[in-house]
């Protein structure tokens, strides 16, 4: 799937939710599928701290794409940031780079990426481009 | 007397409106109370009929300006038995009087090697300017412990100080837990020993009648917003004798007596410590929350709010996994806990999707938190315009987000 297919079958997957409380039990259950962080990855240099919850994202670039790993000690959090990875996992950099985060508006989940909301998802997408832009950088794309 | 609470509920119009679909249940009344129409209307009205800057102006509108403010002043000083209004300092907050406090009082009363004494309940606000204070003056900060239930160890208080303390800075009520602590009884023991004590009432001011002469804090601050008043505005109480003695905290105009460019000399209390022009709507407008709780009865308001506090205890104690942090008996209207195994943030995001307003986190009190080995709570604080009705809303919505998360 491109990064624009996976991005429509996500909003499709969750226009088929007619109330929020489906719409969570989703979020919290790609929340379980993600295996945990060993304890080792759970380190400062991963760390993402929210005032409200914490995020740990680990990258790698593996023959010109980046894999992404993530947890967080918040349920809800942590199946955002899985959401966020469907779609930027396995890429190359300069797709990741390309790409912006609307589609959360279009899932009507705008509210868990503000600023305030403090639960360090907002930060993890600068970290994404971050990564991004840093694999790139060094790839010499 | 009782509280009238459909009239109550009446008088606060952001109450009947709809979040998310559902009724609006505001349990965040510890973060910032809502504002009764009066209050929206007083300021309103000045800025519709006599805006205008104060002190300064000879013309009509600055005095009628000028008159509200001072006479808020007043308003403010019986309201909290205040022997005088130049004892009565405006500021924008409860953060700001602690910082003019650690500012002003320190220049003239600490030196290298003194102490100063808080708790480890403290809001980051009477933490931080205390610890900045001690760094530039080469002081020594304290802390006093809390026991298991969240009350503070007063013995272990009273063995903090020594000849070196100048100072203990103590909140009234806890934010985090609504523990209530013993300030009279530490504002006696300090003085035996010749150290002030600045007392933080910010959560304390809308439960409790408060009178500084017969408490005898040397300081006291809080804030309007907390007590059905506007943002943006809060009140430092310092007894006239060491205001005097403190250099101002901030320079400009109103604060002014002469200025030359090789000198400047200062305004009499409490101007001294108003640089600049204040916030005429805002001080209008707590004169009227103060009006508003008066006429509402402080008493009844927290004889009501314990009902609250006793009724929402009632229902959650026996939800599975379910912890209060903060359980001494003498509590304000606040509930904090955390539950087995599930994230505060994911608690929190939940309950707001059925229309309850909580506050999760760590309240601004991450030293607590850690001595506690917490990461935050849920805390739900309770106003007089909250219902029982409410607290069995909130209760079904917890339930509810409990089983989605487990």
């Amino acid at each position: 799937m491109t990064i624009q297919e996976e991005k429509d079958a996500l909003i499709e997957e969750f226009e088929m939710f007619d109330d929020w409380m489906d719409k969570y039990n989703y979020i919290i259950e790609m929340g379980k599928e993600i295996d945990p962080l060993n304890d080792d990855l759970k380190i400062k240099k991963y760390l993402i701290s929210g005032c409200q919850s914490q995020l740990w994202l680990v990258a790698n670039y593996v023959e010109g794409k980046i894999n992404f790993q993530v947890d967080s000690d918040a349920i809800i959090t942590k199946g955002i940031a899985q959401m966020l990875l469907r779609v930027v996992n396995k890429r190359t950099p300069q797709e990741i780079v390309d790409d912006d985060f609307s589609f959360i508006d279009e899932i009507g989940l705008k509210e868990h990426l503000s600023p305030t909301r403090s639960n360090g998802l907002t930060s993890m997408i600068k970290q994404i481009k971050l990564y991004a832009l840093v694999f790139k950088a060094k790839s010499g794309l | 007397m009782s509280i009238d609470i459909d009239k109550i509920r009446n008088d606060f119009p952001i109450l009947s409106q709809k979040v998310r679909g559902k009724d609006l249940v505001y349990f965040d009344n510890g973060a910032t109370s809502q504002k009764p129409q009066r209050v929206i209307d007083a300021m309103s009205d000045y800025y519709q009929s006599y805006n205008s800057n104060v002190h300064r102006g000879v013309h009509y509108l600055s005095q009628i300006a000028t008159d509200a403010m001072e006479t808020a002043r007043d308003n403010i000083r019986k309201f909290i038995n205040a022997e005088s209004i130049e004892e009565i300092i405006f500021t924008k907050g409860t953060t700001e009087a602690i910082n003019l406090v650690a500012n002003s009082f320190s220049k003239v009363f600490i030196t290298e090697g003194d102490e100063v004494i808080v708790s480890e309940m403290e809001h980051h606000a009477n933490i931080v300017p205390w610890q900045m204070m001690c760094k530039e003056r080469s002081a020594i900060l304290k802390v006093a412990k809390i026991n298991n239930n969240g009350s503070l160890d007063i013995d272990y208080l009273k063995s903090l100080i020594t000849d070196k303390t100048k100072l203990i800075a103590i909140t009234y009520i806890s934010n985090v837990m609504g523990v209530i602590n013993p300030v009279a009884e530490i504002i006696e023991y300090a003085h035996s020993k010749g150290v002030k004590v600045l007392i933080d009432g910010a959560q304390a001011v809308p439960h409790t009648i408060i009178d500084v002469q017969a408490l005898d804090a040397d300081f006291f601050c809080f804030s309007a917003h907390k007590m059905y008043g506007p943002t943006g505005i809060g009140i430092l109480y310092g007894k006239k004798e060491l205001l005097e003695q403190m250099p101002p905290y901030q320079f400009g105009g109103e604060m002014i007596d002469q200025v030359s460019f090789e000198e400047t000399t200062f305004n009499e209390l409490p101007f001294k410590f108003e640089a600049g022009t204040p916030m005429i709507a805002e001080i209008i407008g707590l004169s009227v929350a103060i009006d508003y709780i008066q006429e509402t009865g402080i008493n009844e308001i927290a004889d009501y709010e314990h009902e609250l506090l006793e009724y929402a205890n009632s229902q959650i104690k026996n939800i599975k996994g379910l912890k209060i942090i903060g359980t001494s008996e003498n509590k304000a209207s606040v509930i904090s806990f955390v539950v087995d195994g599930i994230h505060h943030y994911d608690i929190g995001s939940l309950l707001d999707q059925f229309g309850v307003a909580v506050r999760t986190g760590n309240h601004c009190a991450q030293p607590l938190m850690t001595s506690m080995g917490i990461s935050g709570t849920i805390r739900a604080s309770f106003a007089f315009y909250n219902t029982k009705e409410e607290i069995d809303i909130f209760v079904e919505a917890l339930n509810k987000t409990l089983n989605m998360l487990r």
